[in-house]
């Protein structure tokens, strides 16, 4: 009665600890654990309740994430309506206005507001998020195919290429991007997503190959399927619920990251209202205005940590199924 | 301390001299031999990082010999220009180049800075110290706060499952550079315990750099500690020991420890790796001289042959701390060791 596959699954490496730490199922949202579901009325209502029923369904898990990134959506796409003022509107008179009712967030050394300047922030910093992981995951999903599918040289060749970028942790690759095409929002956005793909391409890697060595797989090639078929039919579907949670965790990542470069000045220009720049020159007057050094990171953390407890949410809910 | 999956022991007592001896010899060779190849797969990496490093940096847009001179703006003369280039070896055709500077490299000579015209091994030589002691310090930091929160959160209930997904959001969510500066906020500006800035030598100026880097990688390893203990927890290993009227406290002090340890030392070259990339931000928020600075504004000025040093110099400690790491872990794990 010995459970050898459970008893030596050692962890070796952060990308494999994340996805293992995410999959354990949280024992408090197992459905037997929910109180006994409620009588369904009859009524008129059904369409209400049945939206209820989803919403409860999708678990606070979900929900609460899901409503915080709304908002950061909302921010970004419309974000005159939803700022007092402008990004840039000066107003030297009320410079250094701690929070308050007139100013949320208080105002800047120029007398700028803050609260509007953050919302303003979101549009960049949501784009550069999700621009940074479409580039991650695109170069990622060519390699980790590339190693997944192709013949045992290839899966060294790629495999030994990624160890080699793992030697450069963190930041440091997008550095390197950086002094190669040198500082600016494109060149950052395109540095952290570079940055993040060899770990993208070693997950999909595994994943593509645990698929390919799978009882289904194996019944298809019995069956005489054709090569495509089966990438297709098994491996694509197999692969992309994975992915998508993936590309949901990573935005949060990639705006983590590509705030830090801009806050060491290698990203977005100071007028601009990026969060990282922001909170970098705020930090000048970190002494008279803490404001200004604190909101544009609790944005920078409330949009990070949505988009990863939504991915985290969703992986529990494929986990589930 | 025996791992109590591992029943080989007693039969190894039991077995006569001769064949104990012969066969610790050759499960020593054994070791010796994985360990040489080890040895041997590192030192290729660090060649091919060395290499990609190179012939990316070849790829700076720009003449060097304009960075040689003081920045494209230079009115050097044609001759000049071609003195500055035969100088230093860049009229050479490129592999000759390459061959030179991995020779050097062997040497541990990693060129001259274009900025600060010294030797780039004598800049990080001076520097290298400050970083490794943060990151050294942080490592050990963020470990025991890991460990003691595994510990506690294990042991489950509402409150620890809360904890446990609130790790997940702080080191995935919560950037350096802002929790460095809310610990300057709190502990600098507001209660004025601890210094601002960490320029100093003294253990006060340490402190918060090292916490700064210290949280979010306790976060993670918080996170990968609690689930192999959790695993540990359940396994048939200690539901025997349950069952043999051991304590809880007891049960996850003297077995399932040693397990939520594992990842802990496995996860080691990794978490150098981003704590050493960690203080490019860290170094700056509390400006800190170190390596991730100098890198800083190497990369801002496109100093290439600095940018180079750090980069093959921090590969070269990723990688060796990731050998220790995997050697220690089949050191501590002799469920690895049996293959």
């Amino acid at each position: 009665m010995s459970t050898p596959t459970h008893l030596t699954k050692t962890i070796t490496d952060p990308e494999e600890a994340m996805t293992h730490s995410i999959q354990t199922p949280v024992l408090d949202r197992s459905p037997e654990r929910r109180g006994p579901a409620e009588p369904r009325p009859r009524t008129r209502a059904s369409l209400v309740s049945q939206a209820k029923e989803l919403f409860t369904g999708l678990g606070p898990g979900i929900i609460v994430p899901l409503v915080l990134m709304l908002g950061l959506v909302a921010a970004a796409a419309i974000p005159a309506a939803l700022a007092p003022s402008g990004p840039l509107d000066m107003n030297p008179a009320e410079a250094f206005t701690a929070p308050g009712t007139a100013h949320w967030f208080g105002t800047d050394e120029s007398g700028r507001d803050v609260f509007s300047r953050v919302i303003h922030g979101a549009r960049s910093s949501l784009l550069i998020g999700v621009l940074a992981t479409v580039i991650g995951l695109g170069t990622a999903v060519v390699l980790g195919a590339l190693a997944g599918l192709g013949t045992r040289a290839v899966d060294f060749g790629v495999s030994r290429f990624l160890e080699v970028l793992f030697a450069f942790p963190g930041l440091l690759l997008a550095l390197l991007v950086i002094t190669i095409l040198g500082p600016g929002v494109v060149t950052t956005t395109i540095a952290v997503g570079l940055s993040a793909a060899p770990g993208y391409a070693r997950m999909i890697r595994s994943q593509v190959l645990s698929v390919r060595r799978s009882g289904y797989v194996e019944a298809s090639i019995v069956q005489g399927k054709s090569r495509a078929f089966i990438v297709r039919h098994h491996i694509l579907p197999n692969v992309a619920a994975p992915l998508f949670v993936l590309a949901t965790l990573g935005v949060g990542q990639a705006i983590v990251w590509a705030s830090s470069l801009s806050f060491l000045g290698l990203g977005a220009t100071p007028p601009d209202p990026e969060w990282g720049s922001m909170l970098s020159l705020g930090r000048l007057y970190i002494g008279n205005a803490w404001w200004l050094t604190f909101f544009p990171g609790l944005f920078i953390v409330l949009s990070a940590a949505t988009t990863t407890l939504l991915g985290h949410g969703i992986q529990r809910k494929l986990k589930d199924k | 301390m025996s791992l109590d999956t591992d029943n080989r022991t007693t039969s190894h007592s039991i077995a006569a001299p001769a064949t104990r001896d012969t066969e610790a010899r050759a499960r020593l060779k054994t070791v010796l031999r994985l360990t040489g190849f080890r040895i041997l797969g590192a030192a290729g990496v660090l060649w091919a990082v060395a290499t990609l490093a190179f012939f990316a940096m070849r790829l700076v847009p720009g003449d060097p010999v304009d960075a040689l001179l003081g920045g494209p703006g230079n009115n050097a003369t044609e001759e000049v220009r071609q003195a500055t280039r035969e100088l230093n070896g860049l009229d050479r055709p490129l592999l000759v180049q390459y061959g030179s500077y991995l020779g050097k490299l062997v040497t541990g000579d990693l060129g001259d800075s274009y900025q600060l015209r010294e030797p780039v091994a004598q800049v990080l030589g001076e520097q290298l110290g400050n970083t490794l002691v943060l990151a050294v310090l942080a490592l050990a930091t963020a470990w025991v706060l890991a460990l003691a929160l595994a510990l506690w959160s294990a042991r489950g209930g509402k409150v620890a499952t809360l904890v446990g997904n609130l790790l997940e959001v702080v080191s995935a969510a919560v950037p350096h550079f802002w929790l460095g500066s809310l610990l300057i906020l709190v502990f600098s500006v507001s209660l004025q315990w601890l210094p601002a800035t960490s320029g100093a030598p003294g253990i006060e100026g340490l402190i918060l750099p090292v916490l700064t880097l210290a949280i979010p990688l306790a976060g993670f390893l918080g996170q990968v500690m609690r689930e192999s203990m959790l695993t540990a927890m359940n396994s048939p290993f200690a539901i025997s020991s349950r069952a043999r009227g051991e304590s809880e406290a007891s049960l996850s002090l003297r077995h399932a420890l040693r397990h939520a340890a594992l990842p802990g030392i496995g996860l080691s070259g990794w978490a150098m790796g981003s704590l050493i990339s960690g203080a490019v931000v860290v170094e700056t928020v509390f400006a800190r001289p170190g390596i991730g600075r100098t890198l800083l504004q190497s990369v801002l000025v496109r100093d290439v042959p600095v940018v180079l040093g750090v980069v093959v110099l921090v590969a070269a400690i990723y990688i060796i701390v990731t050998l220790l790491s995997d050697l220690a872990e089949r050191w501590a794990d002799p469920r690895l060791r049996a293959a």
